[in-house]
């Protein structure tokens, strides 16, 4: 059964108030920005963190660190590979390495330093991988990287974060210093919505369910929606036209991709008629979709259907455009989970 | 520091000591690299039993140099020669490879706690070392006033690389930082016994000039015979002095003491057979003039 205090707590909580669909009241921030400022507040409060960077200081938002703690600030150039194995290093001294990069080449590049000096080693070193997902935009499909989720959580040993607004971000990046182990963290270039509110403070491992529709007695029109990242505003959006429309829908946030809270993810189907529709910014297999699958294909078979990007790489073009041609705009979404509303019904 | 003649002869009869310990460990096993450890025990008996700043009673010691092994497949040398010089019970070296062991086949931390890092897949121990010593550095910069003196001691950071592994490109990565940040005090060691798994080094993929190269990438090279004591220990006395991050060229025989294998790129990484291992301990009771000695 739902929940309605949390319901109706979560909606008070939220910026994405059901009364306004305007979205112009929404500020705009990107995940990486969060990160930037969560990043200078550890620097602040312990002394052993550093910063690495393969000359994208700028791009990654470590600018605002290397001016401030410039002793504590490294560049490595141009060279993924030696970027994550310093970092080991270092934290076989003791430090807290931040160790950023395009996922693309950090840890598209350099995965096998990753699993062996940082995971095989249980170093904890924390794999900043920026520009993550289609949202990259103009500069197309070598940069775009769609498969990081799946290459981070297979490790043993690591966690795997994917906040979904910059506020995610930055109280994700507070939260560090207390995990145990090696931590990814996946970050995205375009700037979007901020969902959350600025006393929002998420905890590592759990799932949030985020927003639940009004008429969540309609059984017959209800499907869960699981999602990742910066996406989840598309979902938001597409939730609340459909709820116009009389269908039920209740949607998960998972900032936490590994270690997950099965137990929710199995309350989650089980209250959503088995019907869960996963969302995110990477390819369908490995990611979330892939985890929420194999969760729920031990413990409680479902039908999951998966909105993501299907065995295909990105291309140029503007975040709106490649939204629609991969299907992840909220027109497609919608599409999406009407589908699986009728499926069997 | 001189180097006495007694001394020489001691590291060169732990050296030897060491190889028959790697054999015996290598025959146990029934797999694992022969060539590399052999090759490699003059350097390590003189690193551990003459120059490092350790504590083998109290290895996690604060202070301790730092012995990183990136090419972990010549494990055994290490395993062989922490078991001589104190840090595990010497019949333990014939766990290796077996299941539920500390001596893993190639270097595990999880399984061997006390080790640095772990390693196996090549190129990547350099980096770590460099991190370290970044690390370190930054220790010593903004701790040691707060904890006082001595509390960040100066440490040295030995890394040991294999030849054939420069083929990673991660390894000039980690040279072109190395020289950047100016760490004297990471000293690199190169096997350079030009053999890999494919064939001579020189004909996988041309190393040579490799000390021009190194010196070009403003890092201060000491090419060395990696069998002559004396020279192995100088070596080290100069790179401890050194301004500049120092790499240390051991030009080594692989399969050194068992004459047989001996350059040859075969045993890289083969077990030596119960003959080949009676062989191979006839050779070493005659070794360094062994039985002179004694």
């Amino acid at each position: 059964m739902i929940d309605k205090n949390i319901y109706n707590s979560i909606l008070s909580q939220n910026n994405f108030k059901e009364s306004s669909l305007d979205t112009s009241s929404l500020l705009k921030m990107a995940t990486r920005e969060g990160f930037g400022e969560g990043l200078l507040f550890l620097g602040e409060n312990n002394q052993e963190v550093v910063a690495l960077a393969a000359d994208l200081t700028e791009s990654v938002q470590m600018e605002k660190f290397k001016e401030t703690f410039p002793n504590r600030f490294f560049e490595i150039g141009v060279a993924e590979q030696n970027l994550v194995s310093v970092a080991s290093g270092m934290a076989a001294i003791g430090k807290l390495p931040f160790a950023a990069s395009y996922a693309a080449f950090s840890p598209g590049r350099n995965w096998e330093q990753i699993r062996t000096t940082i995971c095989y080693n249980d170093r904890k070193v924390v794999i900043v991988g920026a520009h993550a997902g289609l949202s990259v935009g103009p500069d197309g499909g070598t940069h775009q990287a769609l498969e990081d989720i799946g290459l981070m959580r297979m490790l043993p040993n690591i966690t795997v974060l994917s906040p979904s607004d910059s506020i995610e971000a930055r109280e994700l990046v507070k939260l560090i210093p207390k995990i145990k182990g090696p931590v990814y963290l996946r970050l995205a270039r375009e700037k979007s919505f901020v969902i959350h509110d600025q006393g929002y403070r998420p905890e590592v491992g759990s799932v949030d369910i985020i927003y639940t529709t009004a008429n969540i007695e309609n059984r017959n029109k209800r499907v869960g929606i699981i999602s990742t990242g910066p996406i989840l505003y598309q979902v938001l959006l597409a939730a609340k036209e459909l709820e116009v429309e009389g269908f039920s829908v209740q949607i998960m946030n998972i900032h936490t991709i590994k270690p997950i809270d099965k137990n929710k993810i199995v309350e989650f189907a089980k209250n959503n008629n088995k019907k869960i529709l996963t969302v995110e910014e990477h390819q369908t297999s490995g990611g979330l979709g892939s985890t929420i699958s194999e969760i729920l294909s031990e413990e409680y078979p479902s039908l999951v259907r998966k909105v993501g990007v299907k065995d295909r790489y990105g291309q140029s073009g503007t975040v709106e455009q490649l939204y629609k041609e991969y299907g992840l705009d909220k027109e497609s979404i919608k599409e999406e989970i009407k589908s699986l509303v009728h499926l069997y019904a | 520091m001189n180097i006495t003649d007694v001394e020489v002869r001691e590291i060169e009869m732990h050296a030897i000591e060491i190889r028959e310990s790697i054999i015996t460990m290598l025959l146990e096993a029934g797999s694992g690299h022969t060539a590399g450890p052999l090759g490699m025990a003059d350097v390590f008996a003189t690193l551990y039993f003459k120059i490092l700043n350790h504590n083998p009673t109290n290895p996690f010691w604060k202070n301790r140099d730092r012995v990183i092994l990136s090419n972990g497949h010549i494990c055994p040398v290490l395993y062989a020669t922490m078991a001589h010089a104190g840090y595990f019970n010497i019949a333990e070296l014939l766990t290796l490879r077996k299941f539920g062991s500390r001596l893993q086949g190639h270097p595990h931390r999880e399984f061997l706690s006390m080790l640095e890092t772990s390693s196996g897949p090549l190129g990547s121990g350099l980096s770590q070392a460099v991190g370290m010593a970044l690390a370190d550095r930054l220790d010593r910069k903004t701790k040691a006033g707060s904890q006082g003196i001595g509390a960040h001691q100066h440490k040295y950071f030995y890394c040991f690389m294999g030849d054939g592994e420069l083929d990673e490109g991660q390894n000039w990565e980690a040279f072109m930082l190395l020289a950047k940040q100016k760490l004297h005090n990471v000293i690199c060691i190169i096997d350079r016994n030009r053999i890999q798994i494919d064939g001579d080094t020189e004909d996988v993929m041309p190393l040579d000039p490799l000390s021009h190269k190194l010196d070009k990438f403003n890092l201060s090279v000491v090419e060395i015979d990696g069998h002559d004591i004396r020279q192995i220990v100088q070596a080290f006395l100069i790179a401890k002095k050194n301004i500049k991050p120092t790499v240390i060229i051991a030009n080594t025989i692989p399969g050194k003491g068992f004459v047989r294998a001996e350059n040859d790129y075969r045993w890289h990484g083969k077990p030596p057979t119960q003959k080949d291992a009676d062989e191979a301990f006839d050779n070493m009771r005659t070794m360094y003039g062994r039985l002179s000695n004694n």
